[in-house]
């Protein structure tokens, strides 16, 4: 770890990826992929210089916006172009090795667990949904009492309005659980992450639900056709879908939220 | 990952951040890096995110924003 070079690590893969599926994409810092073979796994990785990218100096970075962007966006386009070739556990953004030693130690100490992981991801995709709340069911009621002269009404109204808003919320998050359980349904897994805040969303309805589902690629249409569906039963949320995505949210050892 | 689709073009970067740490980033805004497989490096991107959003970012796949 003294000579500077160290090892980004973008997702393991069964052996077999044909490197040429990776070869129009520049690794972080514009470095060349290369994949690495261990104990019957492969690496897709590229080298980093660590006066660049170890701890301090990623760090540094990773504050950085427009650093942090590039990154990120080098990092999901290798991780993507690799999952769309191959069955593939994506690494989470700056996963730094001191060298390819270690990562290749890693590949067969934890062989297992990505051999379960890879059979887990296998012939599916990462979709996710997002519900927000709309401003209409956060909306307050007509005012309970007329008489707008006198502190009783004030605090009659306040307290209408608040209880409004609390059984409006109520109304949202079971919305949201309905939406989750039942797009669960169809999933061979299912987490919900926490909901994204309006402060770095810059909406202005309330996210509810936050869900990433790996659906059976056969059944990638049909996912879609509820997500529809489901919105159109279920007016007080709007619904988003994003994806395909690489597994990001099914690379976990530990095994997912599984549907019921 | 279905091999006959590709993702869009540019991606929001909240939802790229959100997938690539996967760690909850909306929530304790925290990154922990592993480097080496043993040293933690704890990120505050609380300040970052919000300097992202002041920025106008995109918002390119959320149709409500588009239109």
């Amino acid at each position: 770890m003294t000579d500077g070079r160290g090892v980004w690590l973008y997702a393991v893969t069964a052996d077999g990826l044909d490197p040429h599926d990776l070869a129009d994409e520049p690794g972080i810092g514009g470095a060349p992929i290369r994949t690495l073979a261990a104990a019957g796994l492969t690496c897709v990785t590229s080298p980093v210089d660590l006066r660049e990218f170890g701890e301090d100096a990623l760090r540094r970075k990773l504050n950085d916006p427009v650093q942090l962007e590039a990154i990120a966006r080098s990092h999901h386009n290798v991780v993507a172009a690799t999952a769309r070739a191959v069955p593939a556990v994506p690494a989470r953004l700056a996963t730094v090795y001191h060298d390819a030693g270690r990562v290749a130690a890693l590949l067969a100490q934890r062989r297992a667990d990505f051999t379960a992981v890879l059979a887990r991801v296998t012939g599916r995709t990462e979709w996710g949904v997002r519900a927000y709340a709309t401003a209409q069911a956060a909306a307050p009621p007509p005012a309970a009492a007329e008489n707008t002269g006198s502190g009783t009404a004030y605090l009659l109204n306040r307290r209408a309005e608040l209880r409004a808003a609390d059984s409006a919320r109520r109304a949202s998050a079971h919305s949201a659980t309905v939406v989750h359980t039942a797009l669960s349904r169809l999933a061979a897994a299912a987490r919900s992450h926490p909901p994204q805040s309006t402060q770095l969303t810059g909406e202005a309805d309330t996210m509810v639900l936050n869900g990433a589902y790996l659906v059976d690629d056969d059944k990638a249409d049909q996912f879609a056709a509820t997500v529809a569906d489901l919105a159109a039963q279920h007016l007080t949320l709007r619904l988003h879908r994003t994806g395909p995505w690489p597994a990001y949210s099914f690379a976990a050892v530990t095994e997912p939220e599984t549907p019921t | 990952m279905n091999g006959n689709t590709r993702a869009p073009a540019q991606i929001a970067l909240i939802d790229l951040l959100d997938r690539v740490l996967v760690t909850g980033v909306a929530v304790d805004a925290e990154l922990t890096l592993s480097i080496a497989d043993v040293d933690l490096v704890t990120i505050s991107l609380q300040a970052l995110l919000s300097s992202v959003r002041a920025g106008g970012h995109r918002h390119d796949s959320d149709p409500r924003l588009a239109s």
